[in-house]
């Protein structure tokens, strides 16, 4: 994905929003002014603002042709929109939670990731799909999912995922723009919780499809993305009272992966960890220890460790604390990174 | 207990529901008891004899399509066939009572359909050959790709339609669909979101027996699939879908009827499949003689040929003529599938994304050095020998 239609932290009017919330919704709101052929779409997204009051006001201000409320079928949603993109329309469907969007599978999976491949480009699909993902605001079950593994897997999609407010604007815009269909992972705990994220954390401006470090350090890499990297700034900070330097990368996308950015990084610090909350087995996180190895291998003082929720379907809200990586979690791992034995 | 009974609850009088009344009368959304029937009928009487003829050639010209693509599949030049024979009314009037702006999207069963819409007959049949997945461009033509999970293209068909209407276009979007993908969780959801958005489609289900094996019977309890309509809020016409002026006619009103924005219909068409689901399939193991040729004595082409001849429409020489234009279609076929395609193996990266990601690069230059390296093999077997 190569147009940088906005620069993220640029653009005026996406000066200072308040929270993630709100630069979404800001990202909708412009990218529906300039472009008449943007259409918002899903359940609830209508005179409800969608439960989490992201596309809040877009069907006062475009009407309900534009910002639709849809019959509750996420498959019959995402199919429609394979449609209207057919049809030269750029959809941003909404799927309300991270499980919900599983009915939509075979849309994504068959048609969206492929159209424009099994019509040899003739019918490319420009539409987002912005799903609220993983855990750690105390939902039920089927609230709290993350999904990134099955997205990663399957060829055709991108999969971003915004930890920032900048980013949260910037990569939705780009999303929207993108003549390819976008997996949009929005980590639905930083929708409001600024003080999450490092505010004086460098803003840096970078496309779709880069990797951006967070954090400058010397002695080991932290790798992570969307929800998990609060997180790790944290327990980078925390690191300094036992010596270790982190440097901190946010990976901003899955697909397609910044192999450049992280094995940059890892070449200079020998040591990295990849922190994300989705079970670990079969995660983003193996793929990504092995694009590492194949890189750097020379360059490692110790094996790639991973950080990540625990192999189990997401548990209740009493006891997801334990299965979402935490800072302590993650220095333990850090100290591992010794490899003394 | 009941509440009536406990302590305190005396006073207690259930209250009445809220006034409710259905949103819609469903009589008018029922579909007929028996399917609907031109041919044979005083009905017949009012049909266009130019239409009729022009039909007649069609379904003839169809029917060889299917026996030559078959035949292909026994030399090897199609991966797989799944044969419409027996169907040829409902494939021919399904791409004929369309306009060019219209769009058609077809299942895997309906090459047919797309060739009666105007396309060439060996790029219709690029997905099924195997070279690759559609072998034309769907904006141009204006027919999705042969869609082969079941069902899956009929949201897409709501979408585009209503995306059109949006845009203020003059189209209708004809979905085909068999009687299997009725049972899919994309052919209610296709449906809802249609008559809920009054969008311009028309659904078209052939049902013609059998979901590879599974009888009708164990496929839905419903009284008729054109039944199914009225719980959505749109009418379900039933009609005999080997009866070409019959399926010409629902379907051309159903088509205008959405073009004038009265919304969605269900059509389900009666039919049968003559051969099995595919030419991999044995379909003696699930169906006996009797009803094969209980079938073929209501086969399509002799109905309309039957109505033709009686009423002196057509004569040996008409009779002759359109089998001599299905030869000739037949000996291109052959001999555009003879032609052996041509793939580029480079081609893998070129349309996954709009721009290949680094890693599609990266595995770019490794195949294109293995096809290098297999050239100089070829070019020099004893430098391979000796490595």
């Amino acid at each position: 994905m190569s147009s940088t239609t906005v620069a993220p932290g640029t653009k005026k009017t996406a000066a200072k929003p308040a929270s993630m919330a709100q630069a979404l919704q800001r990202a909708l709101r412009d990218a529906m002014a300039e472009d008449p052929t943007v259409h918002v779409m899903g359940e609830d997204v209508g005179a409800l603002g969608g439960v989490f009051r992201i596309t809040d006001g877009l069907v006062k201000e475009f009407g309900e042709d534009r910002c639709t409320d849809t019959p509750l079928a996420e498959a019959g949603i995402l199919g429609a929109a394979v449609g209207m993109a057919m049809y030269g329309l750029r959809p941003v469907v909404e799927m309300q939670f991270d499980a919900f969007a599983y009915p939509a599978f075979e849309q994504l999976a068959s048609h969206v990731a492929k159209m424009r491949n099994r019509t040899r480009g003739a019918l490319p699909m420009p539409l987002t799909i912005r799903i609220p993902y993983g855990g750690g605001i105390g939902g039920v079950e089927h609230h709290s999912d993350s999904s990134e593994a099955y997205y990663m897997a399957t060829p055709g999609l991108h999969v971003v995922t915004p930890a920032t407010v900048e980013d949260a604007y910037g990569m939705l815009r780009e999303a929207i723009a993108s003549d390819d269909p976008v997996v949009f992972l929005e980590p639905k705990r930083l929708y409001w919780s600024k003080a999450d994220w490092k505010p004086d954390a460098p803003a840096t401006v970078a496309p779709i499809g880069k990797a951006v470090v967070r954090r400058p350090g010397r002695s080991a890499t932290l790798i992570t993305y969307g929800p998990s990297l609060p997180v790790c700034l944290e327990a980078a900070e925390a690191a300094t009272a036992e010596g270790w330097d982190l440097e901190v990368v946010d990976l901003r996308t899955l697909v397609p992966f910044d192999d450049e950015t992280v094995a940059a990084s890892v070449r200079r610090t020998g040591r990295a960890v990849v922190v994300h909350e989705s079970a670990g087995f079969g995660g983003p996180g193996g793929e990504i220890a092995a694009r590492i190895t194949e890189r750097c291998f020379h360059h490692l003082e110790a094996p790639v460790l991973r950080v990540a929720g625990l192999d189990v379907p997401y548990p209740p809200p009493m006891l997801e604390r334990h299965h979402l990586p935490g800072v302590d979690r993650v220095l333990d791992a850090v100290a591992r990174l010794q490899w003394e034995d | 207990m009941t509440i009536q009974e406990m302590p305190g609850s005396t006073a207690y009088r259930p209250s009445p529901a809220p006034a409710w009344q259905p949103r819609t009368d469903p009589a008018p959304l029922l579909p007929d008891s028996e399917p609907y029937r031109v041919l044979g009928t005083e009905a017949a009487a009012g049909a266009d004899p130019a239409l009729l003829r022009r039909l007649y050639a069609e379904l003839v010209r169809g029917r060889r399509y299917n026996a030559q693509a078959t035949a292909l599949t026994r030399q090897g030049r199609l991966a797989v066939y799944p044969s419409s024979t027996g169907q040829e009314a409902c494939e021919v009037t399904a791409a004929m009572v369309l306009r060019e702006q219209d769009w058609l999207f077809p299942s895997y069963r309906d090459t047919l359909a797309v060739v009666a819409r105007g396309l060439d007959p060996v790029q219709a049949l690029t997905l099924l050959r195997g070279d690759w997945h559609t072998g034309y461009d769907p904006r141009e033509t204006r027919i999705a790709p042969l869609c082969t999970p079941l069902a899956t293209q009929l949201p897409h068909a709501v979408g585009l339609a209503h995306a059109a209407r949006l845009k203020g276009d003059d189209v209708v979007a004809l979905a085909m669909v068999g009687d299997g993908g009725t049972s899919e969780g994309d052919f209610h959801e296709a449906l809802n979101f249609a008559a809920v958005w009054q969008a311009p489609v028309v659904f078209l289900v052939q049902n013609n027996g059998f979901a590879i094996s599974v009888p009708l019977a164990k496929q839905t309890a419903a009284p008729s699939l054109a039944h199914k309509a009225v719980g959505y809020g749109m009418p379900g016409r039933l009609v005999d879908g080997n009866d070409a002026a019959a399926m010409h006619e629902v379907l051309t009103e159903a088509v205008e009827r959405a073009r004038r924005g009265g919304g969605p219909t269900l059509i389900e068409a009666v039919t049968y499949r003559m051969e099995a689901h595919t030419n991999a399939d044995d379909a003696t193991r699930y169906r006996g003689d009797s009803e094969v040729d209980a079938w073929r004595a209501h086969d399509p082409i002799a109905l309309l040929e039957r109505e033709l001849t009686t009423r002196g429409l057509l004569d040996d020489d008409g009779i002759r003529e359109a089998k001599e234009a299905a030869e000739t279609m037949a000996a291109d076929l052959r001999a555009g599938m003879n032609a052996e395609p041509v793939l580029d193996p480079m081609d893998l990266f070129t349309h996954v994304y709009a721009e290949r990601t680094e890693q599609l690069r990266e595995q770019e230059a490794q195949l294109r050095a293995e096809l290098q390296a297999e050239a100089d093999a070829e070019a020099s077997p004893e430098a391979e020998d000796g490595r």
